[in-house]
Formats: C-alpha cells, structure tokens, sequence
C-alpha cells in the first residue's frame, strides 16, 4: 500500500470500509420501515407467536430488507453517483467497492431466507426470497430504468414485509395480509412522485424514467391524485374488515382526509405555482405521506392489542 | 509518544471487528433462544425412530 493511498482520508482501499459503511449498505432509513410494517403483520395475525420467534423473524425480515438495498446500491451506483440524494451512498463515495457490495448482498439475502425458514415457515421464506427477487431483479435491474410506472412497480416490494410477518406468524396468505400489502403498495406512488415533484433535476441527470420526465409535471399531479383516491378507498374499507375496528376507522377517516385535500391542492396547482412558495404543498403532502403510513399501521397493531384484550373490532 | 502511532485505518479495522463480534456473538444469541423457544414448545416431538429387535 503507497503512502499516498493510506494517508487519504476520502477514498477507502477495497477491504477496508468500516462497519458503519456496510450498515448503511442495508439502507437503514428504509429498513425501519421494514421493521414496522413486518412487525404489525406479525402481532395483527390471530396466531401467538414465541417473543424470540418473533424477534428472530422480524430480524431475518429485516436482513433480507437489508440486502436487497446494499444489491440495489450495487446496481445502482452509476446512477446514485450523479443524484444529490443519493451522491454520499457508500459505493458514489469509494468507502465500498462495488464488488464488496455485491457478495455482501448477496449473502445476506441468502443467510436471511435460510433463517427465517429455519426460524419459521417455508411460505414466509419464500415470500422473502419472492420479494428480494422482485426489488433487485424485476424493479432495479429490470423495469426501473425503462418504465415510468418504476415507482408502481417498486412500491410492490415494499409492500410486501406484512405480508410476510402475518405469513411468519400464521403460515398463510389471507385477505388481511393482502389488505395490508395494498395499502403500502397504494401509498407508494403517491408519496415518491410528491418527493419527485419537488426534487426536480435529479431524476432527469441520472436518465431514470420518472413520470415528472417522461409525461410531464402535470400529467404527475393527476396521477397522485387519481392513486390517492384509490388508496383512501381502500384505506377506509379496510376498517371493516378483520384487521379494522373504531379505532382504525377514527384514524383512516382523518389521515385520508387529510391526504386527499394535499392531493386535491397538488392537483389544482400548476408549476409557477409551485415553484413561487417553493413547493410548500408538494412537501407538506410528502411529509403526510410519511405519518400516513404510520398512523395507518400503528392502528392495525391497536386494533390487535385490543382484539387480544377481548374487546375485539366491532363485535 | 506511543511505539506506533495510530492511523486512521486501524481504527476504522477495529471499529469493523468489534462490530463484526458484536453481531455474531448476538446472532449465537439468537440461535440459542431459538432452540430454546423450538424445545419448550408444547408440539415439539423427537423425530420417531425405528425400535431394533430386543431393544
């Protein structure tokens, strides 16, 4: 090693990234997402389940969440390297070489199926290795790149770690699990053109075909409306099924109110508009977005502690 | 003045290593709390094995 490489303090030698840069390999902001949403379909599900079973799955869940970010980083890097968002991942900044990434990936994604099956069942196995298989293959490698509807797609293997909690607690698919799988899947669209909308520039230099590029501001504002709507249907809905109850259907009612008037204004606006409160709207909505998703899911889990209780849903 | 100095280097390798431990140390943890959990389930049974004569 030349005196030149070990005194420079921005460039890692291949080897010798810290622990700090393998973990943000796994896209940690994304992985509490993971975390949560795994964690409700696993304690909403009819099935008690062992607190180190459930410790365990959730864990491999969240691994498994983990790899598939560091295999999309791995991927990814050419285009993380021109967006300003993603410019100080650890591949754009030499702190991982792109190989290091990749077996690292890879072997988590491996090391976290094996487990959870071994800790659970075959079904939430599969499903986790389904929706690695999804992210990195179909949406990064595949369709991400060539589709304007990537988000749509993408937002697919995001929603699926409820699914595969309940299928780690239950060993089945059911109507709740997909119930909870539509709502992330819904939201998903939304909430990333929001952020798109007001992040302009980025998609554009990195030649991701982001609906803002390739239909145009407008035609993105319709789309986040008309997926909004969708999606509070079924949010509301969702009260009066098995995972619903009160308190489910209090928060739906004013988290969906809430995001369709943001939705509504998005699509009132045009760009001056826009561009003359810098976004103010696009942001507020995109922040909402964030809450949504939380309240939504945090109320399944109090619907379940209540259900646990006897006080159960609507009975 | 210690023997040898420091680099930033090492302390980026220990940082990796002591993290690296951590994580499998509590992954061994984990593995153990599991068989635990598996054992004292209440369906848990011993494969059936086949009885030799005159056993």
């Amino acid at each position: 090693m030349s005196d030149a490489s070990l005194n420079s303090a921005s460039t890692t030698q291949p080897g010798e990234a810290g622990f700090g840069d393998f973990f943000a390999l796994l896209k940690p902001r994304v992985m509490t997402l993971v975390v949560f949403t795994a964690l409700v379909g696993l304690l909403a599900a009819p099935v008690a389940v062992h607190p180190v079973v459930g410790l365990a799955a959730i864990l491999f869940i969240a691994v498994g969440g983990g790899a598939s970010g560091a295999l999309n980083m791995w991927w990814e890097s050419d285009i993380d390297a021109i967006m300003k968002r993603t410019a100080g991942r650890p591949i754009p900044t030499g702190k991982v070489a792109r190989d290091e990434a990749f077996a690292f990936g890879v072997t988590l994604a491996v090391f976290s199926v094996v487990m959870l099956w071994l800790a659970t069942n075959a079904l939430a196995a599969g499903l986790l290795a389904f929706t690695i298989f999804f992210y990195v293959v179909i949406y990064t490698i595949g369709l991400k790149r060539w589709t304007p509807q990537n988000i749509v797609i993408g937002g697919a293997a995001g929603a699926f770690p409820p699914m595969i909690g309940w299928a780690a607690a239950t060993g089945t698919i059911s109507i709740e699990s997909v119930l909870m799988f539509a709502l992330i899947f819904l939201w998903t669209p939304p909430h990333f053109w929001a952020l798109a909308l007001f992040m302009r520039g980025d998609y554009d230099k990195a030649g991701v075909p982001m609906l803002t590029v390739t239909h145009g501001r407008r035609a993105t504002r319709v789309h986040i409306l008309a997926y909004t709507v969708i999606l509070s249907v079924m949010a509301v809905g969702a009260a009066f099924t098995q995972i619903g109850g009160p308190v489910y259907l209090a928060v739906a009612l004013v988290f969906n109110a809430l995001f369709l008037r943001d939705a509504l204004a998005i699509w009132r606006r045009d760009e001056g508009q826009a561009e003359a409160d810098d976004y103010r709207v696009e942001k507020r909505a995109f922040r909402l977005s964030l809450w949504y998703l939380f309240a939504h899911f945090t109320a399944i889990l109090c619907e379940a502690a209540l259900r646990g209780l006897g006080m159960a849903g609507w009975t | 003045m210690s023997f040898r100095e420091e680099h930033e280097l090492h302390k980026r390798r220990f940082g990796r290593n002591l993290g690296l431990g951590l994580v499998l140390a509590g992954f061994v943890v984990l593995v153990f709390g599991l068989t635990i959990a598996k054992v004292a389930n209440e369906n848990f049974a011993l494969p059936q094995t086949t009885q030799q004569k005159g056993d």
